[in-house]
């Protein structure tokens, strides 16, 4: 019980190097966040369109990206694409599940979003004279931003803590570049337990910011 | 030579084996995670601001932080303190503990949904205080927010692969060590993702319906 020594020297010298990989962290959340919105809101589409085939595509795709694990999505990226001859790189792999992923829970997002917006909202802007454009544009996605804005919120969350998972295929993330430091200098505990608070305080940072615009933007309507 | 051997029948035990291990931690989780999530969520709903804060503020850190480092994080301390554990006890403590973080969210909400008008009412017909807790609020509370525990514990299923990196030969590392040896690695992954689908798909549109029958 008390004879491990902790030295953080080691890791005092290296914080550069952890600050570099939670860059990389935030970097891969927002990039996938960014991409997996516009892949949402296609397939948002193509789950409320008539068209058969593309609900089917939007269907499965989110289907597959619910129920599945985020591990098993990154393996496939890594080592299953590379069965077709496509090698991707650790940041890339890590980077396209992650966009599969956001894509197919914010499209379940945004749909609820949209539908819990009763019809009878776009006959009455309809009424009032405005076009279409308008209707969306003052009436509808207002309200529907206003809805989906928390759960976007968590789910970027869940990037930044998914993207960890970028050091089983040797990506250069925190905890990536963690598991480097630590391999080379044996302060397994020391290194770890510095990444764990970095994580804590980026995901704290990311929750007060989000707080704080929706404070600016919603003025206080939704917490 | 052939340096590598292909997918052969005989494999099917040792996938077998994570299929189990897969199904056995999670379970384990899922139900020390809810026994503790319960107690967790029921102080929660009941006490003071600074227990709370308390409280809230260590449910935070199991929160924020990637499972992936709690589970070193967990098992190197352990080692580095002298007291080595089983992979499988250690995956099991930690990712019990993760679940009840948020399974205690859940059902603190439960505990909530319950009116005071309702438990007033509860109490005024002569029952005690751990009577309505016991016949009004876990009855009703539990059976509002049961389709977030499903989603919960199908969060749970899926990040129990995780368990892998500290060497628990689940599913996924059964499948890994494959892959390594046989070089078949689409093959492979499907079936492990097929799994899990089998596994989390039915449940999820189960939660579904549920949710859509409580709404009306």
């Amino acid at each position: 019980m008390d004879n491990y020594e902790f030295h953080w020297n080691v890791v005092f010298d290296a914080f550069p190097q952890l600050l570099g990989g939670a860059f990389t962290t935030i970097h891969v959340s927002v990039l996938s966040m960014l991409l997996g919105i516009v892949i949402a809101v296609l397939l948002a589409l193509g789950k409320m369109s008539t068209s058969k085939v593309f609900y089917h595509i939007a269907n499965v795709w989110i289907e597959i990206a619910r129920n599945t694990p985020a591990l098993f999505l990154i393996y496939m990226a890594y080592f299953g694409l590379g069965a077709y001859g496509i090698h991707l790189s650790p940041y890339f792999a890590v980077f396209s599940a992650l966009v599969f992923i956001n894509g197919g829970y914010l499209a379940e997002t945004f749909r609820g979003g949209f539908q819990s917006i009763p019809k009878t909202q776009y006959s009455a802007a309809k009424s009032l004279g405005m076009n279409k454009f308008k209707v969306y544009r003052y009436v509808i996605l207002p309200q529907m931003f206003r809805r989906i804005y928390h759960p976007m919120t968590n789910q970027f969350v869940w990037s930044i803590l998914m993207s960890s998972l970028g050091i089983l295929v040797g990506m250069n993330e925190l905890s990536g570049e963690t598991q480097r430091l630590q391999s080379t200098s044996f302060r397994t505990l020391e290194f770890f337990i510095v990444a764990a608070v970095m994580y804590f305080v980026i995901t704290k940072l990311v929750l007060l910011a989000a707080s704080l615009i929706s404070k600016k933007v919603f003025k206080g309507e939704i917490s | 030579m052939d340096l590598f051997t292909p997918l052969s029948w005989n494999d099917t035990g040792f996938i077998l084996t994570g299929v189990l291990n897969t199904v056995f931690i999670s379970v384990v989780a899922i139900l020390v995670g809810t026994v503790l999530g319960l107690a967790v969520g029921f102080v929660r709903a009941e006490s003071s601001k600074s227990v709370n804060i308390l409280l809230g503020g260590f449910l935070d850190i199991l929160r924020s932080v990637p499972l992936i480092i709690q589970l070193i994080l967990f098992s190197t301390f352990i080692g580095a303190m002298g007291y080595p554990l089983d992979p499988f006890v250690a995956g099991s403590i930690i990712l019990s503990l993760y679940t009840m973080a948020f399974m205690g969210e859940v059902f603190r909400s439960g505990f909530n949904s319950v009116p005071m008008a309702m438990r007033k009412a509860a109490r005024s017909l002569g029952m005690s205080y751990w009577q309505t807790v016991r016949y009004v609020r876990v009855p009703i509370g539990m059976r509002a927010v049961f389709p977030s525990w499903l989603g919960v514990a199908l969060s749970v299923i899926k990040d129990s692969a995780l368990v892998s990196v500290i060497g628990y030969m689940e599913l996924l590392r059964t499948a890994e060590q494959l892959i390594s040896r046989t070089q078949q690695p689409l093959m492979i992954l499907i079936g492990v993702g097929l799994f899990y689908f089998m596994i989390s798909y039915p449940l999820s549109l189960y939660g579904k319906h549920v949710e859509r029958k409580m709404e009306i």
